[in-house]
């Protein structure tokens, strides 16, 4: 019963927030209303079992990745969006098509999945097994992720450099 | 006990999300926020159907999805700065010419 309260408290509070995202028109309280959509999903994650997901979801998506979206959002100056032709195209034929496809998905998860119960915690996911199962039998996806990771650090230094920074004028700060 | 379709239920829910916000949003910035949304409701599934079938490697997997979300998040985001820099805007219907 517990559980179940929990859920539903913290997956309205989740769609919630993820409606909020797509209704407000400017980018920080689109960024805020994904803080409340991630907070809450640790929540979930939680209520799951899986504590060590959680805390990285909180430390890694709430922290990094959205302060990271906050500074690029206050570096460019982000002001309103302005609706154009093809938002209007897309909200008619696009929230139908995907409201229709959801619904079609829900019931079928409803009524047709083999799908069981979970209880509270059931598969507690403590770092020690995650790490245990990591290092071993995910060794070789983990070291190809840590290549990916340090080309993305060389790709986004050459991205956001300034072309003329590259070759300084001598004796002037660029 | 609350059966796993609840959980993929809502993990469908914000994956429709996302992808309502990516069709009918026109900031770039939104737009990214939009694949964020939608990289964690496929999180929720991985740890939901982890939980169901009592195997770990569901939520193994849900950290690799994390590292790769963040170092799309780090290049998308040099992008953008790149693309307002040469454009001057961040309407993506604006951004229409490879080249200027």
């Amino acid at each position: 019963m517990l559980h179940l309260v929990l859920f539903l408290v913290f997956g309205v509070i989740c769609v919630a927030g993820a409606i909020n995202l797509l209704a407000q028109t400017h980018p920080i309280s689109s960024a805020l209303s994904l803080v409340v959509v991630m907070a809450s999903l640790a929540v979930e994650y939680l209520l799951l079992g899986a504590e060590f997901v959680a805390v990285v979801q909180v430390i890694v998506y709430a922290g990094a990745v959205m302060v990271l979206f906050v500074f690029v959002i206050m570096l460019l100056n982000a002001g309103e969006e302005e609706r154009t032709k093809g938002s209007r195209v897309a909200m008619i034929l696009g929230v139908p098509g995907v409201l229709t496809g959801g619904l079609l998905v829900a019931w079928a998860l409803l009524k047709r999945s083999g799908t069981g119960s979970v209880a509270l915690g059931s598969l507690p996911g403590y770092p020690k097994t995650i790490g245990n199962l990591l290092f071993h039998d995910f060794l070789l996806p983990f070291e190809v992720t840590s290549i990916l990771v340090l080309i993305a650090i060389m790709g986004a230094v050459v991205l956001a450099n300034r072309p003329e920074a590259q070759n300084p004028p001598p004796g002037k700060e660029s | 006990m609350v059966p796993v379709s609840y959980y993929l239920i809502l993990s469908g829910a914000l994956f429709a999300c996302g992808v309502i916000g990516f069709l009918i949003k026109r900031n770039i910035i939104t737009i990214f926020m939009s694949i964020e949304l939608m990289l964690n409701g496929v999180n929720l599934a991985f740890v939901a159907f982890a939980a169901q079938w009592q195997h770990l490697s569901g939520q193994v997997f849900v950290f690799f999805v994390m590292v790769v979300a963040a170092a799309e998040t780090a290049v998308g985001l040099a992008i953008i700065i790149a693309v307002f820099r040469t454009r001057e805007t961040l309407n993506v219907d604006q951004v229409n010419l490879l080249k200027l």
